[in-house]
């Protein structure tokens, strides 16, 4: 929300990207998909941090369009120092973070990135993009300060959406992460050290139940008879949660989880 | 009797190598390894050793040496020359570990002993000097079968790379052996007299043991530590080896396969989804689950996932399955299942246009819930003629007929959501 009117802001950060900026918003404006992320003429800058060329070869080919979608992919990663030089030198809005990579994996990038991640100026924010399916990969990663997670299954129009999602500052859910987190929070049989923090509201277990079973963020609101922007403060809710709340009974559950 | 002793003796190892047998022996597995060698019944084998052992303790001389030389071996995992021990040994594949049973045999085998021990020592008659020796020997004797017994196992225990879930009986067994050494060597020497001279003898004992210990303790400690490192490096490995095997068999297969049906689009996307399925299953799963694909689901998860690849695999439309919480799958949760599995289908069929079909079951306390969600066309009940009873009966009326409640609705945008509830049996 805050970021709105972005584009100006990178046109006084960086003057190359700036002129690239002003050419993108017209293209922009003229066919951007109507859709409630990407809106007319926003741009957002992307880098892409994956261990496979191909992939990210097919992510390029996919969302890194500027004309088309407003992502400009401006750099590319393959491990993890390489991660977080070309994080540092390009300070994109936003880092598509796979999960498993040489050197640490994607936690190693987040937590040497974390000064970049609560800068209150530019924040640079993290979408995990994984293929893992493992709830410990997954839950890790958002821990450590990913604003959302997703598969690699996901569309690319859906990607689109999802890294302006990040953007303005939201959470963004796969069904599968919504999963695993009504799994972690609902095995919390023993009173937790803060109660608030670790527990998920009504209104939040339901949002997320919504989101586990396939829907999307409009339909959600349509179905509790909520706005969308209700629907995302729950869910941005739900990740602050999660990452902030307490650590060993995630943990715990990591370790000794689905029995009932 | 002596001739197939002598028999027994004289040709351990001519063509080919004698092993001892790992499974289902009594004690060292001599008489069973030797069985096996030989092509006899192994209770004649053991006869025989009982025999000796009345006439003057041969056997057990015999038997001791016998377990001190011959390697011990497993089945499968000696692939080299199994053969030898095939009759004896399970023809169990090298990576499932079957739960061992508590030892039957070793209490038959040890109770056996006793009796034959009783016997033997009121046979032998010796003068009172040399009778008194007797037991601190045979104390001697029981001690050091139950440390080598043990030091078999844990060379077994490494060979299958398990272990350390005993660790505890282990330690247990190794001390009480070490005790009965003990006890029976201090009790020779009591006996020869120098009783008075118990306490000093004892002394410098401990002296000597505390002075190597020092000595060599930390020598020890680092070898240990060495070796166990080399273990873990094995165990890796040899876990590696196995996960490119499998990648390699099916991995390889599914391509090939991919390559041939090329033109065929749906039946490509069915290939590497199942692959994708099975490589999951075995890249994430937890140690011991998913690899036995055959056995029937006992769990809510299991089952879910079960139904949904087969029902992807049939149809050929991905479905996307995400499971909260478990629990083990009664009457009534069964029948859910196939309620569930009926409307996975029906998605499947009717709905895979629109994208992946999605699943999502949760257990809450004694609710378990599934929704099976499409992106089709819709569906609306009431326009389905009222003798098709698909939905209906393997639906609705399964779901009511158990206790639960079916609901089918329209997605706002588009498609069909199936809801099933179900509250779990009393246990």
């Amino acid at each position: 929300m805050s970021d709105a009117n972005e584009p100006t802001g990178t046109t006084g950060a960086t003057g190359a990207t700036g002129a690239n900026a002003g050419a993108t918003g017209a293209t922009g404006a003229a066919e951007g998909p109507a859709e409630a992320g990407p809106g007319p003429g926003r741009r957002v800058r992307v880098v892409l941090v994956d261990d496979h060329r191909m992939f990210r070869t097919g992510v390029q080919a996919e969302i890194g369009e500027t004309a088309r979608t407003g992502v400009e992919v401006v750099g590319e990663a393959a491990d993890v120092d390489q991660a977080v030089t070309v994080i540092t030198a390009t300070r994109p809005e936003v880092v598509l973070l796979d999960v498993h990579l040489p050197g640490g994996g994607g936690v190693e990038v987040l937590r040497r990135c974390a000064p970049l991640m609560s800068d209150a100026e530019r924040p640079v924010r993290f979408l995990a993009l994984s293929v893992s399916d493992a709830a410990e990969d997954v839950i890790g990663v958002i821990r450590g300060g990913a604003r959302g997670y997703v598969t690699k299954t996901i569309t690319g129009t859906d990607l689109v959406d999802s890294v302006f999602r990040v953007q303005d500052g939201d959470a963004v859910f796969s069904p599968r992460l919504a999963g695993f987190v009504l799994d972690a929070f609902a095995s919390t049989d023993a009173p937790p050290v803060d109660e608030d923090l670790d527990r998920l509201t009504q209104r939040e277990r339901e949002v997320l139940r919504l989101i586990a079973r396939g829907y999307a963020y409009k339909e959600i609101a349509k179905q509790l008879f909520i706005s969308v922007k209700t629907v995302e403060s729950h869910v941005s809710a739900v990740l602050r949660k999660l990452q902030l709340s307490n650590r060993h009974e995630l943990t715990r559950w990591a370790t000794a989880r689905r029995l009932v | 009797m002596p001739e197939a002793a002598a028999l027994t003796v004289e040709d351990p190892r001519p063509p080919r190598k004698l092993y001892r047998s790992s499974d289902g022996r009594w004690l060292g597995g001599v008489a069973r390894g030797l069985a096996g060698h030989l092509g006899l019944p192994v209770i004649w084998v053991r006869l025989v050793f009982a025999g000796l052992f009345m006439a003057d303790g041969l056997g057990a001389l015999l038997y001791a040496s016998f377990w001190f030389f011959v390697p011990l071996g497993v089945g499968g995992v000696d692939a080299e020359r199994p053969p030898a021990l095939a009759t004896e040994t399970a023809p169990d594949g090298r990576r499932r570990l079957v739960a061992r049973k508590p030892d039957k045999g070793q209490i038959v085998a040890l109770l056996a002993m006793v009796v034959v021990t009783m016997v033997f020592v009121g046979n032998v008659d010796l003068s009172g000097g040399a009778k008194a020796y007797l037991w601190p020997t045979v104390l001697v004797g029981a001690g050091v079968a139950l440390v080598w017994r043990q030091a078999d196992n844990a060379r077994r225990a490494r060979w299958m790379a398990v272990g350390r879930r005993k660790r505890t009986i282990t330690l247990l067994r190794s001390a009480a052996g070490v005790l009965l050494v003990a006890a029976g060597v201090s009790g020779i020497f009591v006996l020869q007299g120098s009783a008075a001279h118990l306490g000093s003898v004892l002394q410098a004992a401990l002296a000597v043991l505390v002075g190597i210990a020092l000595l060599a303790g930390p020598y020890l400690v680092r070898m240990t530590q060495d070796l166990s490192e080399e273990r873990l490096m094995r165990i890796r490995a040899q876990e590696r080896a196995e996960v490119a095997a499998h990648v390699h068999d099916s991995v390889l297969h599914t391509l090939t396969l991919i390559q041939r049906n090329a033109e065929n689009a749906s039946e490509v996307r069915r290939l590497a989804r199942a692959q994708e399925r099975d490589l999951r299953n075995w890249l994430y799963k937890p140690e011991g689950t998913g690899k036995d694909e055959a056995e029937e689901p006992g769990t809510l998860a299991e089952a879910v996932k079960r139904s949904a690849a087969e029902v992807e695999d049939k149809h050929g439309v991905p479905i996307e399955v995400v499971v909260v919480g478990d629990c083990p799958l009664d009457d009534r949760v069964g029948a859910q299942m196939q309620a569930a599995r009926e409307a996975m289908v029906n998605a499947a069929k009717y709905g895979g246009e629109g994208g992946a079909v999605q699943v999502f079951a949760e257990v809450e306390g004694r609710t378990v819930f599934v929704s099976v969600r499409d992106r089709g066309p819709g569906f609306d009940l009431d326009s389905i003629p009222t003798d098709r009873m698909g939905v209906r009966e393997s639906i609705i009326g399964r779901m009511e007929r158990n206790g639960g409640t079916a609901r089918l609705r329209a997605v706002p945008d588009g498609g069909t959501e199936v809801e099933l509830e179900m509250e779990r049996a009393q246990t």
